[in-house]
Parts: structure tokens; sequence; C-alpha cells
């Protein structure tokens, strides 16, 4: 059953995209393709992951990873459960490994773990035998973020390889910054960052990255701006001084983005801060994938809890659409 | 103690002297007697078989959390100075960040009660440098002074306000005792590890160099414009050992110490959000360990302390943010020391008992620190060339928290003498 390709390395768990290699990612994308098509289906479940029990273990307010998460799971075919700090045992003051250890203890067969620090589903993958998930911890991944992105691109653009893709604003705080940075470099692809310099970490360009301070430059440079949503708290924390003046100077406009010299394709992984980052008009136009990459999030997370469950990978992606058939 | 103590065949090695070769030491009442060879002692005197040993001035420790009062579950004053004793230290300087600090002269009067208890290595008392370690008022230092404290430090949290610390060089003149500062910008902190290409790749905030450095300069200015005695702890950064070659060049009262660990790992222990490696200040990277190195040759630092900072288990096994920072270190750092500054041919050891013991004493103006007749009988026995396993199960300290864990080591203490007694025999 498994004929998996022996350069296709996913372990027991996604906690992120360093490290993997290009095969590896390249096998998740085209895993996702055939599990596309199911939620195009009028009934939208397949029995792949039927009788598994998978915990979604949200430390931090969440709705569309959650959501995103549950409907992968629910069309195929697990038993879900959510659980939120709110109102768990994590407000007793029980640890994290002992809330998993707990859940484990019920038998469940997944944990998709979204928390606020870094390295937390490190640590928990770690420590439990189930099959973690990163849904985004702290600062440091989001691989499934970055895997629909890249899916999102390779759709529109054919390709990943040789594109250059910039990803824009807070770039310090940005979980979903990390894990394309290190899938889009696996793929091929020249990555960019560009942003205040206040919101660009140290030692970035030691990760094979080019910044630019400029957008007007990114937007010259790249085939695709991947335009990070700015949290509001960080101008009160003084990396800058107002949500005007970001707008005003790095905000993505439609004045700017006419001056491309290509089509360039817009990603943005929501929630959209309409008037900051990015204005209506680049967000609602025809250069914007940024609904197709929700589309495309359901199917590469059904792609990676079929992958980890089990299934066979890549250019397998035949071998999925059998068994879903 | 009445009893003389001979430990005869060893090999002397003392700095302070400028003695390295075999000779025998006589102890009695507590003080060395004589250093030379083929000493007869007196018919009385008990032996110590040191062939094939060093016998050395007793380590001097001038920064170890001994976490007593309020930390007990990670360290008292009787664990961490049998931990100390096990280290080849005779001294220990205990910092005051205690819940309560050690911010009165009873809380100091308490900790010496509770070191000649506990009957392990001599404990001084470091007093707050601030009320409540608020960094607000100066606490009454001659009062702390009078009960036994040596140095005022704020140690765990920078004296950040920089009229203070201004007034504490002045004031602390009538004493004759250094400010130990932990040079620390806290308007660049925040982070949890080094700023730099590995943080940014784990997703954990920095904590840049220049968080040290900055305060490092300040605080020489203020030692220009006082003439008090600053003593910086644990220099990390390449920028913090330039501002120190310079005051040293111009003969300022600025001295300093860098840990084992700051000369041995660097911020890729982090990798894996291993809290082990989780310190205050950070590990580093190469270009820093080779800077506080190079600076601990020249001495520019002068002496090598251990920050030993007992966690529990408990602490450690969390989400590397929520970790409290620190690593135990007082029975590692002899063998670390060597690894990182002997056994790389940079340093004899006669070279790092001087960073290890004299130096200390001599900075600090203590009587120890030396084997010459008179001084006190405070001695380690150690085998340079004894390869042993880091195995924290065996550590005499409370808490287990080391990044070296199962690391092999060459150098080891196996005697410890403290005013002539011998206080630790390794089995």
């Amino acid at each position: 059953m498994n004929q998996a390709r022996p350069e296709f390395e996913l372990g027991k768990d996604l906690v992120g995209l360093e490290g993997l290699s290009r095969l590896t990612i390249t096998g998740i994308l085209d895993t996702a393709e055939p599990f596309k098509e199911i939620s195009e289906r009028a009934i939208k479940k397949v029995p792949v992951l039927r009788g598994k029990t998978i915990v979604n273990l949200f430390f931090e307010p969440s709705t569309r990873t959650r959501i995103s998460f549950e409907f992968a799971e629910k069309r195929l075919g697990a038993d879900t459960v959510n659980i939120s700090s709110s109102g768990s045992s994590v407000v007793k003051g029980e640890t994290l490994v002992d809330t998993a250890r707990n859940l484990e203890a019920m038998r469940i067969d997944m944990v998709v773990i979204r928390h606020s620090s870094s390295g937390a589903a490190s640590f928990l993958a770690d420590r439990i035998p189930s099959n973690v998930i990163n849904a985004g911890d702290g600062q440091h991944e989001h691989p499934t973020q970055a895997l629909l992105d890249m899916l999102t691109i390779r759709d529109r653009l054919g390709r990943i390889e040789g594109l250059k893709v910039c990803i824009v604003g807070d770039i310090v705080h940005s979980r979903v910054a990390r894990s394309n940075i290190f899938g889009l470099r696996a793929l091929g692809a020249e990555v960019a960052v560009c942003g205040p310099r206040s919101l660009i970490p140290h030692g970035i360009e030691e990760l094979g990255v080019e910044s630019f301070y400029h957008i007007e430059d990114a937007i010259e440079w790249a085939d695709a701006l991947n335009i990070l949503r700015l949290q509001l708290e960080r101008m009160k924390t003084g990396f800058i001084p107002s949500l005007r003046e970001y707008n005003r100077v790095f905000g993505v406009t439609r004045a700017r983005l006419a001056k491309a010299p290509r089509e360039t394709v817009i990603l943005h992984p929501g929630p959209i801060n309409r008037g900051v980052e990015i204005d209506s008009a680049v967000a609602d136009g025809p250069q914007s994938v940024i609904l197709p990459q929700v589309t495309n999030g359901v199917a590469v997370r059904m792609a990676v809890l079929y992958l980890l469950a089990g299934g066979v990978p890549g250019g397998g992606a035949e071998a999925a659409k059998q068994e879903i058939a | 103690m009445n009893r003389p103590l001979l430990l005869r065949g060893g090999r002397v090695v003392d700095p302070s002297q400028d003695l390295d070769g075999p000779a025998d030491v006589l102890v009695r009442e507590g003080r060395i007697e004589a250093v030379g060879n083929d000493i007869t002692g007196p018919d009385d005197a008990t032996v110590l078989d040191a062939s094939g040993q060093v016998v050395a001035p007793g380590l001097i420790d001038v920064h170890v959390h001994l976490r007593e009062p309020g930390g007990e579950h990670k360290e008292t004053i009787h664990t961490g100075s049998h931990a100390a004793l096990a280290g080849g230290f005779t001294t220990v300087w205990a910092m005051p960040n205690t819940d309560p600090p050690i911010d009165d002269p009873a809380a100091v009067g308490y900790l010496r009660l509770a070191a000649r208890a506990a009957r392990g290595t001599q404990v001084m008392p470091i007093g707050a440098a601030s009320i409540g370690q608020k960094g607000e008022r100066m606490t009454e230092i001659g009062g702390l002074v009078k009960a036994g404290a040596v140095a005022v430090s704020d140690d765990g949290a920078p004296v950040w306000d920089t009229g203070l610390m201004r007034r504490l060089l002045e004031y602390t003149q009538t004493f004759g005792i250094p400010v130990l500062q932990h040079a620390e910008d806290v308007a660049l902190a925040g982070g949890v590890m080094n700023e730099g290409v590995v943080a940014t790749a784990l997703g954990l905030r920095g904590l840049p160099n220049a968080a040290e450095s900055c305060i490092v300069a300040r605080d020489i200015q203020l030692v220009e414009l006082t003439g008090g005695h600053l003593h910086v702890c644990h220099v990390s950064a390449r920028q913090s050992v330039e501002q120190l070659r310079m005051a040293k060049e111009k003969g300022l009262t600025v001295t300093s110490e860098v840990t084992p660990h700051h000369l041995s790992l660097t911020d890729e222990m982090c990798r894996g959000y291993n809290t082990e490696a989780k310190v205050n200040p950070p590990l580093r990277t190469e270009d820093d360990v080779e800077a506080v190195t190079q600076a601990l040759l020249d001495g520019v630092i002068d002496i090598i302390a251990t920050d030993h900072a007992p966690h529990t288990y408990e602490e450690k096994e969390q989400e590397f943010d929520y970790a409290p920072f620190g690593i135990n270190g007082l029975e590692t750092a002899f063998g670390l020391s060597m690894r990182a500054l002997v056994q790389t041919g940079r340093l004899s050891l006669s070279g790092l008992i001087d960073r290890m013991s004299c130096n200390p004493a001599r900075i600090m103006g203590l009587e120890s620190g030396t084997l010459r007749p008179g001084a006190p009988a405070d001695i380690v026995v150690l085998d340079p060339d004894e390869r042993w396993t880091v195995d924290p199960a065996d550590f005499r300290s409370r808490s287990r928290n080391t990044p070296i864990a199962g690391w092999e080591l060459i150098g080891r203490v196996n005697h410890t003498l403290v005013a002539g007694e011998i206080r630790f025999e390794r089995n």
C-alpha cells in the first residue's frame, strides 16, 4: 500500500516547513490537488479519515484557520473536538503537556494546535505519540498557511520555481512570513520581504531573503505580493507611528500597483485591514487571489491530514484520487 | 581543625606566587603554614595524599543564586553551598534577588547564619542595591555592610536609573565595596534569546548585543565621573568588551566577569526550543564567544564567575517563552572552563586558576585566593586530566538545569578544603 517515493519525508508531525525538501513540499501540494474537487461536490464527504479522532487545540483566538481545519477534518470523515483556551483546564494551571496527555489518554489520533508561544507545536509533538499539526505557533511557523499560499500561486502562475515572491508588512511578528520563506525557497522561488526596518527581523538575509524598505521597489520586483495583516497592537508597542502613516508609506494601493511591470498576483492571509495594508480596490481586484487562498486552505489541510494519517503522497495523487473517488 | 594537615606530593599551582611544581602544603589552625618540598609535618598531622593531583587556591565565585529565601524548591543555602564545594569553590557570593530580596541587615545576618550552619562553602551575601530591588531608592548600604554584605547589586535586573547608578557608585566608596551591575537596557530588552538569525528562524524575540553594551558604556562614563568600583556581571557581547577595553586603557576602576557558558556555547544551542540554553544575558554568536574569550586572556575581563542559576525541571519543561532564564553552573564550571580555555591551548592551567581564584580575590579584596603562608587554608585538590561525563542526576545542587548534560569534560575537583577543613571529598 505504501508506495511513497523514498524522498518524500513527512514525519509524524507537521510543525514547520523549515528543513522540508522540495519533493516533500511538492508532494503535499500535489496531494492537495484531488482534494480540491471534494469541496465542489454536493455531498462534501469522503471516508478517508473515518474513525479517526482529531482534537483542535486552540490556545489563541482563530476563526478562519480553525474553521478551515474543521471543514477539512469533517469532509474526510474524522470525528473532531474543538478546545479553546477559555473554559479549558489550561486556565486552571494545567500545563500544555498535561492537557495533551489527558486527551491522548482518551485515545485520540491527531492534534491540531494553535498557540501564542513559538515552539509550542514541536514541544507537544516531542511529547505525545499522536500526529501534531501546527496551526500557528507564536512568531515561528504556520505551515499550512504557507502551503495554501504556494498552492494558490502555483494555480495562478503555473509554477513556483524561479518566481519572485515578496512578503510585505510585519515580518518580525509573522509566522506566515517564516513558513513562506522556508517553503518558497525550498521550491526554488526568490523571496524578498518589504516593510519598515522596525518590522524586519535581524539576520533575515541569512535565511536567503532580500529586503526592501520601499513598497514601490517591491512592486517593481515581484511576481507575487503576499501582504500580511498589520497587527493593530504594533503601533502601541512603538514599531510604527500609526496606521494612517503605515498606509501612507507601505499600503498596497491601486495607484502603486498600476506601476507594476507585470500582473502582480496579490495574496493576503487574512483577515484584511482594508485601507491599512491593502486598499479595497486591490483586495477585491482582478489580481487578488485572496478568496481562492481560503478555498485552497481546506484542500491543503485535507492533504496534510490524509498524509499524516498514512496516506500515499505526492505523485501518489493518483492514489489519493482513487481512495477518495 | 586543630590537627595540622599536610597535603603531600601534589603539584602546587598558585599563580599568586608564580608557583607551578611539585610541593607539599602544610595547614595549621585553618591557615597555610608552609609550602615547600619535602615538608615533614608535625607527628600529629593528618596527611592527604595529593600525588597525581593539582593543589591550588580554592576557587572563588562572586556570582551565584542560592535562591533562599523564597526559592527553596530550586536551591537552598545548604544545597547550593555543597554544590559549590563539589565544584571546587571555597567562597561564593550570593546574589540578593531572593523573595524577599536581601535588602536589610537582618536578611544579611540570616544568610550568614544559614551559611554557617550548612558547613559548605563560605557564602558571602551581596546586598540589594535598591529597596526591594525596585531600582528606586538606595538601600541602607552601611547597615548591610556592617551585617556582612560584601557588595551591592540589583542583579536579576539592572540598575536602570542613571541617577541612582551614579549615587550608588559614589555612596559605596565609603565602604570600599563594588556595585555589581547586570547590564541590560530595559527598553531594548523583552526578548528570550540572542537577537540574530537563530531567533529569527525560531520566531523568538531577540535580545540584541546593544541591550548590554549600552548600559556598560553608560556605567563606564559614570565611573569616570564618580570614581566608584563598577563590576560588570556576565559579559556576553563583543561591543561590551570594546567598552571595557577602553575603560581598562583609561585605568578606570571597572572590573568584569564572564561565565563558563558564555565562553563555550552559542545561540545555536537554543534550536529545538531547548530551554536549558535559555539564559540572560543570552548565549550569543561565535563572534561574541571569541571576543569574550580573548578579553579574558588579555585581562580586559578579569575573572570567571558562574551566574549559577538553578531552576526546577518543571520550570524548564515549558514553552520557551515561559521557561525561566538560567543555567546551573557551579559543578560544571571548572570542567567547562578547562574545555574552553586550557584544552584549546589558549590558557595554561595556572592562568585558569588565576581567573577563577587569585583574580577574584584580588579585585574584590579578599584575603583568600592564594596559598601564601598566613592565608586562609581555602584549597582545592583537582585532577586536570580526569575525564568525566556531566550527569545532572549527580549534582549536589537541588536543580539539574544544564545545557551540557552528557558532555564529557576533562578536569575534575576531588577535594575542597575550607579554612583547613576537608569539606568535600569525591567518592
